[in-house]
Parts: C-alpha cells; structure tokens; sequence
C-alpha cells in the first residue's frame, strides 16, 4: 500500500479501503523503523500529521476532498513551516521556528495533503549529493553506501524508501532532477514563476523554483495543480490562469519532435546510460515521436556562468543571517563585528561558505564586469541556444546525470568535480525553462533517470510525454528493498 | 585566476565570515579551483550580447503601496537571542 502512486492511494481513500489516518499511521510506522538509517527525514511532524489526517478524513465525509486530501506528504526543509523547526540543512537556522507557512505549504495543506515531517537537504540547497547537510547526509535507499543526489536528497530517498507518497523539492541548478535520476523517481522544476517562491528560503533567486518528487508523471501533475499559479506575494511569480496539468496526460505522442542535443551525447557519457537513453528513443519512436539532432553550442559554459550567478545572489540572499534576529549566535562576542564574522563562520558549513566568498569576489569592485555582468551575457547565449533549438522541435531530451548514484565520500573532497555532475541539469536554470526527470532504466541494480526539457510553460506537454512513456514501460514502478 | 591569503582574508571581511587561520591554506586553494573553472567564461567574445538578469527579461510587478500585513513584533521576536523593549540586543558597538 505504502509504495503505491497518489493516484492509487487517492482511489483507495475514495472506495473507503484505507483511512488517511490509517494511511499517515503506516508512513509514520515506516519512518520510524526506517529513518535512522536513511536520515531521510530531519524532522517529523506525527502529532501535527494525525491531527491533519482526521481532517482529510472528515472533509471526505463530508464530500470535499480532491485528490490529494489526505495523502502523506514531506517537505524539504527549505519550505517555511509555521511552529515547525524550519532548518535548511544548516547549523545557522538549528533554533529557526518559522513563523508563517510558505506558500507551497500553505495549498498543499488546502489541498488536504498532510505532513508528515521535514526533508534533509544540502546546507542551503548547496550541493549534488545531501552530503552538505548539517544533520549529516541521506543514504539512498536503493543502495545504502551510495548518495541520494542532491540538495532535495531527502525528499527523493523518503518518496523512493515510501516514507511519504509525494514530497516537495526545490531546483537552482538540478536539485530536484538529479536526485529523482538516482532514487528512480519522477522529479519536475517548473518554468520560472509557475510557483510561488514565497516563503523558500532563497538561495539564487533567479533560478530558484519548487516542484514535486514523485512515483509518477501523473502525481507530479496532481501535485502542480495544487502548488501552481499566481501568488502576490512573490513579485517574480508569473500571473497566469488557472491550468489543469492533467488535462493533456492522455493525448497520444502523434507528430511529437524531440531534439537530441548533440553536446549531450558524447563520449563523456556513459556508453551503458547512453544505451538505456537509445531503449527509450526507441520507445518513444514507437508512440509516435520522432527525433532529430539539435545543438546547444553553449552548454558546456553552463557550469562556469551558474558558478557566478548563483553564489553571487546567494551572497546577498544568505547576508541576512548575522545572529541578530534569529538563528545561530556565537558565544561572548566581543562586538558587532566579532557577532557577524564569528556568528556566520561558525554557523555556515565549508560549502556555504565557499559560495558565499566565491559570489562576494564576484560583485566586488573591479571584477563586477569580468564576471557577473560576463556570466550574465553567457547566461543570454545559453537561451538563444534553446530558443533556436525550439524553433524545430517541441521539446529535447537528453541524460539527467552522468551516470548512476555515487558512493558516499567519493566526490565531497573536490568542490570543482561535484558541480560538474550537474553539466546537463544547470544550462534549464539558467534559461528559465521547465525541464523533467523520470526512470529510464536501471544500472547494475541503480536507476537512471532521462532529461525532458520544453519551451517556458510547456509542463503539461513534458507531464504528457512522460505519461505516456510511463504508461508503456515499467521503470517508474521499481522499488528499492529497503 | 588564483588568489592569495591576503586575497581570501580580504573577501572574508567584505562576507563577514571567520575563517580559522588553519583553514585559510586549503580555502584559497579550493576557491582558486573554483575560479580556474569560471575563468573557461573569458574565452568568449560576448562584446555584442547584452547581459541577461532574469529569464524573461521581465521586470518587478509592483503592488499598490497599501498596509498589508498585521503587526506581529511580539511573535516574531519570540525566536530572537535577545530582545528588550521591542528592540533586538546586540553587543555593544563603541566601548
């Protein structure tokens, strides 16, 4: 029952099979007997979680429950959660009870859903494999000497263990995508603005965006008709009308055109991902797309731009922890000074840091123009690339990572190498568009994930096409024994 | 392009962040790296692309300039280290 998609459970709920309090009691059962060795969950909310599980199950009585009322949900722990410690992954917000619900929260929780704890993340959102995290990192549970990707690492390993039907995760550069192509989950960043970012705590502020981890392409369309839409509260949300992402799920692939990036598939690619990549060409040819190479001449200057715009906003954005308001102090400080320099040194792990120093050379006096307002025009050439692409097909696909999930340790030591495992991922940040990951086979017993990537507001057509892709093969229903 | 400890001591300051003099070694080493990988940025000719700040070039909606928000001081403050009066306490700037 646990391992079940939203879909299925939200049929179970329906014929009266199981109760949403019987539901969140078997995930809380789960978590407890499982999450000490995952650390999926750094947080958990069970009080809270029976508390809102009765009120799913009155609310169906009563006849008003959609889809997702009642369904276990877990989110990363960047979301503010009001009277809930809301940690981000770091030392310096151990002691932060946020108070207001952040605006993913607050529909999901309209929508009925119900929480049941918070995520272990990257300090942050820094970082590609959870191993930044101040609570120590999430083991994957389909390999438990190996990484769960990152920074949305916790929610992928909670949703693939079935410590949660459904989690959030947020995206600046492949942090939801990476970890749903290690855990062999389905994972969707959204076009910049389709949601809220109000109440995340922000990282890069112009590439930051929320979506769902998933067992499906159709529960990650569930949950974008919640977490959707327009939000005043962040002046960067686009304002659109209301879309029902599963209204388009059925439509057959007839006439589809997929772009195959030529810089995608290399040499340094791994042939046997590059061979499951070709299984799945061959499956979509089958339901009617047909592909054609295209180019972005441009991506491989994806990692060095994101390198300076990202810890350039997160420079500014992470300024505000100073051990003034809330958050970590420092013991005995001196002065003012002594309380920022000790307060943020000591609260910040050597990842955040790095950022940080990295981004404030970047925007310091005589280097502003060698590179932020560089990166920034890089950032301009890596669009166009995409923009001509589009003029000739409807959306590309290409790998998520480049290759399966690595050991724990293997790659923490060199900063340069990590950012790296995210060279497919970054470029769709950067451009703004909504790109998806979901199962396209397995690996020496780890899932692999493809690359879906369309024009901005194209997440119905990527939903669809994975759809359609999940409803001919089998990857997305594998479950690691855990 | 590689920096130097003094280099590294000075961008610490402007970031308002501590780093233990044991540490700074293997810090300039590491953000050197990082910047030795950037630097592949400067090979290219972009004299004629103009800068890209947000994804769809758009700019900032503005909300009329109306009172919104309820006052929650008390609640808010009640995560703070040290409050008095409404005020945060922070340690003393002039002695």
């Amino acid at each position: 029952m646990l391992s079940k998609t939203v879909a299925e459970l939200a049929g179970a709920l329906t014929r009266k099979e199981v109760s949403a309090r019987e539901l969140t009691q078997a995930y809380l059962d789960r978590i407890h007997q499982l999450n000490p060795a995952l650390n999926a969950y750094v947080t958990i909310t069970a009080e809270q979680a029976l508390a809102q599980a009765d009120a799913a199950d009155a609310r169906r009585a009563q006849g008003n429950a959609g889809p997702l009322t009642g369904i276990p949900i877990a989110h990363k722990d960047i979301f503010c959660t009001r009277g809930v410690l809301t940690a981000c992954g770091s030392h310096m917000l151990h002691n932060f009870i946020a108070p207001y619900d952040a605006c993913v929260v607050e529909r999901l929780e309209q929508a009925g859903a119900v929480m049941l704890g918070k995520t272990n993340m990257d300090e942050f959102a820094m970082g590609s494999s959870n191993e930044t995290s101040w609570f120590g990192p999430v083991r994957n549970p389909w390999d438990q000497a190996r990484v769960p990707g990152g920074s949305s690492g916790g929610s992928a390993a909670a949703v693939a263990a079935s410590l949660c039907a459904m989690a959030t995760g947020t995206d600046t550069g492949g942090s939801i995508r990476q970890p749903a192509s290690f855990c062999g989950l389905t994972g969707l960043k959204p076009t910049y603005g389709r949601v809220s970012r109000w109440g995340m705590i922000a990282f890069a502020s112009s590439l930051d965006q929320a979506g769902p981890l998933t067992r499906s392409a159709e529960d990650a369309a569930l949950m974008m008709n919640a977490i959707a839409g327009t939000d005043q509260r962040d002046s960067t949300c686009l304002e659109l009308p209301f879309e029902d992402f599963t209204a388009q799920l059925n439509q057959p692939l007839n006439g589809l055109r997929i772009g195959l990036p030529r810089e995608h598939f290399t040499k340094d690619l791994n042939p046997a991902v590059q061979a499951i990549l070709q299984e799945a060409i061959r499956q979509l040819e089958i339901l009617g797309a047909t592909f054609k190479e295209v180019t972005l001449p441009n991506n491989y200057l994806s990692v060095p731009a994101y390198y300076v715009i990202a810890p350039a906003e997160a420079s500014a954005n992470l300024s505000r922890f100073d051990g003034v308001r809330f958050g970590y102090r420092c013991a005995n400080p001196a002065n003012l000074d002594d309380l920022y320099k000790r307060s943020r040194g000591e609260g910040f792990g050597d990842e955040v840091k790095r950022r940080i120093m990295v981004g404030t050379y970047a925007l310091s006096a005589g280097y502003y123009d060698a590179y932020y307002i560089k990166a920034q025009k890089i950032r301009r050439l890596i669009k166009q690339d995409f923009d001509l692409a589009f003029n000739d097909v409807d959306l590309i696909l290409g790998p998520t990572s480049p290759h399966t999930a690595f050991k724990l340790g293997e790659k923490v030591s060199d900063p340069v190498t990590m950012y790296l495992e995210d060279i497919y991922t970054i470029a769709v940040n950067l451009a703004g568009l909504p790109g998806m990951s979901l199962p396209a086979g397995m690996l020496n017993g780890l899932p692999i994930g493809m690359q879906l990537v369309g024009p901005s507001l194209s997440e119905s057509r990527l939903l669809n096409v994975a759809h359609q892709f999940q409803k001919s093969t089998d990857w997305h229903t594998q479950r690691p024994e855990v | 392009m590689a920096l130097d400890k003094n280099d590294v001591e000075k961008i610490a300051h402007l970031a308002r962040l501590q780093i233990n003099d044991t540490d700074i070694t293997e810090v300039t080493q590491r953000i050197s790296n990082i910047l030795g990988m950037i630097d592949q940025m400067q090979s290219v000719d972009t004299s004629a692309v103009s800068a890209m700040a947000h994804p769809f070039d758009a700019g900032q909606r503005l909300r009329a300039d109306q009172v919104t928000e309820r006052n929650q001081r008390d609640y808010y403050q009640s995560i703070a280290s040290a409050t008095q009066d409404g005020l945060y306490l922070v340690p003393r700037v002039i002695e």
